[in-house]
């Protein structure tokens, strides 16, 4: 008779149920992780802001996050990517990327993140010239030690994703940025043959910049432009009421009020 | 040899449908067979629903999403449906997440995806 029949009230030792798995004389249930489980943003239904950001975040609190499948415009694939020193490995590439990310952005526009990490929330202010700045922000969608990929919410100029990765061709590393995207609404539509130029300066910079912080300095930039859908997608052209821009203009022409709200 | 990180397999399953079975990684990677077996349902089997079966899928990237857009937009040129079965809990979230849950309809298992297809054929 075994110590467990005569004295049933009695918790198993963890040592015994170790001992048992390892002898391989219990069942134990496989519950299998999937390998990409800690690389993917919780599921979230609407965007929250911690409240050190909510000022720069006023665009993005409350906004769902879009893919290409709830943007307005034709759907385009962006690509840039530049060839780094052999010695550096996309892992190494990735983690610095990712730890510097703001400084690598064009001067006069502002990355409001603090970490680049699954779920994570990152107000972002583009300079769009003329003074103005649009405010809106990015979910980090994805993360792993090879790439990591933002996501935009309801507002912002693109509905989309953006993925900067690191990987080794010809043994070289790669830096590489690629977005698909559809613009968000008719008006960015409209704005699109101007925009698409802005955004060609600024990944373009951005990606001399990444290249230069690992002694590249005279990086050639390879870009690559794909129109992967012609067609627009009418049933979204009421995204229009999220627009960044105008909700940018209508903020900055706000602000008196709310300071005279604020001194009372 | 090393085995493949994707295998897909093509079934017509009759009624102009087509399920394609996913085993193993989806990720940049796996443009050219998803395109390959898109081709096959398409050109070979005449397929004008598309059922993804995702009950073998291991790992998928933000890269590999970008596939299934790639997919979903093709399908959408041709006017064919494309839905979806066999996601666990953790690549139903994720669809869920990116919203492609509202582009590929998800049914929990094939025998709902095939009587969706053939009640809308």
């Amino acid at each position: 008779m075994s110590t467990q029949e005569q004295q049933p009230v009695q918790p198993v030792a963890i040592e015994e149920i170790e001992l048992a798995v390892k002898e391989q004389t219990v069942a134990v249930p496989k519950t299998k992780v999937p390998r990409d489980a800690a690389y993917w943003a919780p599921k979230v239904d609407r965007l929250v802001v911690d409240a050190d950001k909510a000022a720069m975040g006023f665009n993005v609190a409350g906004r769902r996050v879009t893919g290409p499948q709830q943007g307005f415009g034709k759907l385009w694939q962006r690509t840039y990517s530049a060839a780094l020193r052999p010695t550096v490995s996309p892992e190494q590439l990735i983690s610095e990327w990712k730890d510097h990310f703001a400084s690598f952005w064009p001067k006069g526009n502002r990355f409001g993140g603090t970490l680049i990490a699954p779920g994570e929330v990152a107000p972002i202010a583009v300079n769009t010239g003329g003074g103005l700045k649009l405010s809106t922000g990015v979910l980090v969608l994805y993360a792993d030690p090879e790439s990591f990929t933002f996501m935009t919410p309801e507002g912002h100029m693109f509905a989309g994703w953006i993925t900067f990765s690191g990987y080794v061709e010809n043994e070289t590393t790669i830096a590489q940025i690629q977005i698909l995207l559809r613009t968000s609404d008719p008006l960015f539509e409209m704005s699109w043959p101007v925009m698409k130029l802005m955004e060609d300066r600024f990944w373009r910079q951005t990606m001399r910049n990444v290249a230069a912080h690992f002694g590249v300095t005279r990086a050639d930039i390879t870009g690559k432009t794909v129109c992967v859908d012609t067609k627009r997608q009418w049933k979204n052209w009421r995204n229009v009421w999220h627009n960044s821009g105008i909700r940018s203009v209508l903020h900055l022409l706000t602000a008196p009020v709310r300071l005279v709200r604020r001194a009372r | 040899m090393t085995t493949p990180a994707l295998e897909l397999d093509v079934r017509p399953v009759g009624g102009a449908t087509a399920v394609i079975d996913i085993r193993g990684d989806v990720t940049a990677t796996s443009e050219q067979p998803l395109s390959a077996a898109y081709d096959e349902a398409t050109n070979t089997h005449g397929a004008q629903s598309l059922i993804l079966n995702f009950t073998g899928l291991d790992y998928m990237n933000s890269s590999g999403i970008g596939m299934l857009v790639t997919l979903l937009v093709r399908a959408n040129r041709q006017r064919q449906k494309l839905a979806a079965f066999g996601l666990t809990d953790h690549y139903r979230q994720i669809f869920e997440l990116t919203r492609l849950d509202e582009a590929i309809t998800i049914y929990d298992d094939e025998s709902s995806a095939l009587s969706s297809a053939s009640a809308t054929s």
